[in-house]
């Protein structure tokens, strides 16, 4: 039910980000969606991919400080008013989203929203009964 | 236990009585045989009579690194070359090295001296010491190989570098005593652990010098490798190590007074403070023939006690050296030491013991920055987390120094690693 997220440490300098960039190009990594936090001196970059496996590894024997988490990830309508449902859907069963991004694979049609809850079975349940798609770690595979 | 009783707890006013003769018998010695301090006798218009008792020692003019330097290589011997027995030098990471020449005698004065010091801190026959300082011209391994021996210790002469293998030998060898700089010996800790041998290994001993370590630092080595953490204290100017060492009361550093005079000034005028005050140590060797030290200026930043120790020694004690005058950054006015920071680092939870400092100047206003490690890669998927333990350092470090310091968290396992004297300081500003 839940999609693996990879969290990277990435120091924040000129170079950095590239060389990341380049490691995953070179792995034939392919990002299904990403997103940067960052302050002055550095920033966490989290990303969700198909195979996260191998990619926590191939980053982890590059020297960098990832980190696996579960995330939810859901399917809405890629228009004005898809993200509503499902958040309104959480905060009436008062969960609060630490962090959230959002990807469009094809334009369109669906955009992918990733977020991270505190409780991520409750949130799930949440979403079920309103009828939101929760995609899986499986289905994150084919995107 | 007390290596050599008679003169290590020697009643104060015969051991003066010892020092003046020595003092007497050593001026006369760089008086009659060093051109560069005859010179400086007649400069101020002092003979060697002059000396009459230990106070008159501040009638005489410092000695400093550049004159060692100005002197490169010879020039500071009190003997022939063929009285001369061993070289050494002090790498010269600012400058030219400077030389020190030693005698039979000195290299028996120096073993005699770490004898003590390693007994002191809790070293006996028994042990199997791995002495994991780099064997070259740096003394500290030498010193330290000197003084083991003579007690009887076994030595393991690994010599520095191989870190791995250094703990494998540790473990195979049964090292019960390990002696390094501290910051190789957090490597060696911190590589143990990975290897997974921590439990394995005896060591209970660790003998810590040749640079200064804060006591925060110390505390941490002795958590991680299970020893007790001692530092002991000296300089290849004055002899290498067995200048000074803790004893297992740890109520400072016990000097070999019936060798080195110890007194401590203010750097800044160099008048000789009362007893108890911070200031710069300065030494004047009593016994050396071959290159023999009036009133060296050390640059380290300590404090002098004669009260009795616990341990019975009689002999003076220098404080914990909180930085060498060197070392001093002024950043904005203001002077930090780079054990202000470690202390201030080691006490703060979630970040590693590691660092490194950098000074740059931007748009005329100096800038520090402190770059450490977070030791919790969980953290990285808490991003607030993070910050917050960014703050902590940064406020932390503000209430200690007064000063707004860059605080850079980095990923575990990045930081330089040191093999001997750790280099954590980059000053770009004079770049």
């Amino acid at each position: 039910m839940y999609v693996k997220q990879i969290s990277v440490f990435i120091e924040n300098q000129p170079g950095k980000l590239a060389a990341f960039a380049e490691l995953l190009a070179r792995e034939g990594i392919d990002l299904v969606a990403l997103s940067i936090a960052d302050t002055t001196n550095f920033g966490i970059l989290r990303c969700i991919v198909c195979d996260y496996e191998r990619a926590a590894k191939v980053m982890g024997d590059a020297g960098y400080t990832a980190r696996l988490t579960d995330v939810l990830a859901i399917s809405v309508p890629d228009r004005p008013g898809g993200m509503a449902g499902a958040i309104h859907a959480l905060t009436a069963a008062g969960i609060s989203i630490e962090y959230l991004y959002s990807f469009v694979r094809s334009a369109g049609h669906n955009a992918l929203l990733i977020f991270r809850v505190e409780n991520l079975e409750k949130a799930a349940k949440v979403l079920a009964d309103a009828g939101v798609a929760l995609i899986s770690q499986e289905e994150v595979r084919t995107l | 236990m007390i290596w050599n009783p008679l003169v290590e707890t020697m009643d104060r006013a015969a051991l003066r009585k010892l020092q003046l003769e020595r003092l007497r018998q050593t001026i006369a010695h760089c008086y009659g045989s060093v051109p560069f301090y005859r010179k400086q006798f007649e400069e101020r218009g002092i003979k060697p009579e002059d000396i009459r008792q230990l106070s008159d020692l501040r009638l005489l003019p410092f000695t400093v690194k550049n004159d060692l330097r100005d002197h490169y290589p010879y020039g500071m011997l009190a003997v022939p070359m063929r009285d001369i027995v061993r070289l050494h030098a002090s790498s010269g990471t600012t400058g030219k090295s400077i030389v020190a020449g030693y005698t039979a005698g000195d290299l028996d004065v120096w073993s005699e001296c770490v004898a003590r010091v390693a007994v002191a801190a809790g070293a006996r026959e028994e042990d199997i010491a791995q002495i994991s300082f780099g064997y070259s011209l740096f003394t500290g391994a030498f010193g330290l190989h000197y003084g083991l021996e003579k007690i009887g210790a076994a030595i393991i002469p690994i010599s520095g570098g191989n870190t791995e293998r250094q703990v494998t030998i540790m473990r195979d060898f049964g090292a019960t005593v390990l002696v390094a700089t501290p910051s190789y010996a957090m490597y060696l800790a911190e590589v143990a652990e990975k290897m997974g041998v921590t439990g394995e290994l005896k060591l209970r001993l660790g003998l810590f010098g040749a640079e200064a370590s804060t006591v925060e630092m110390r505390r941490e080595i002795s958590r991680r490798l299970n020893v007790t953490a001692t530092e002991n204290y000296g300089l290849t100017e004055i002899i290498g190590p067995g200048v000074s060492g803790e004893c297992e009361a740890f109520t400072g550093q016990h000097i070999n007074e019936d060798h080195f005079l110890p007194e401590i000034i203010d750097p800044n005028t160099g008048e000789t403070l009362p007893e108890g005050e911070t200031g710069e140590l300065v030494i004047t060797t009593l016994t050396k023939r071959g290159q023999p030290m009036l009133r060296y200026r050390t640059r380290d930043i300590t404090r002098l006690t004669y009260e009795k120790c616990p341990c019975g020694r009689t002999t003076a004690r220098m404080a914990q050296v909180t930085g060498r005058s060197d070392d001093m950054l002024i950043v904005r006015g203001v002077n930090v030491f780079p054990s202000q920071i470690e202390s201030v680092l080691l006490e703060v939870k979630g970040i590693g013991p590691h660092y490194e400092i950098e000074v740059t100047r931007e748009n005329y206003l100096d800038r520090l920055t402190v770059l450490v490690e977070f030791i919790d890669a969980g953290l990285v998927d808490r991003w607030s987390e993070l910050e917050a333990l960014q703050r902590r350092v940064h406020e932390k470090l503000r209430s200690v120094l007064s000063l707004d310091v860059n605080v850079k968290l980095v990923s575990p396992n990045t930081l330089k690693r040191f093999e001997g004297k750790a280099k954590r300081v980059t000053d770009l500003r004079d770049v």
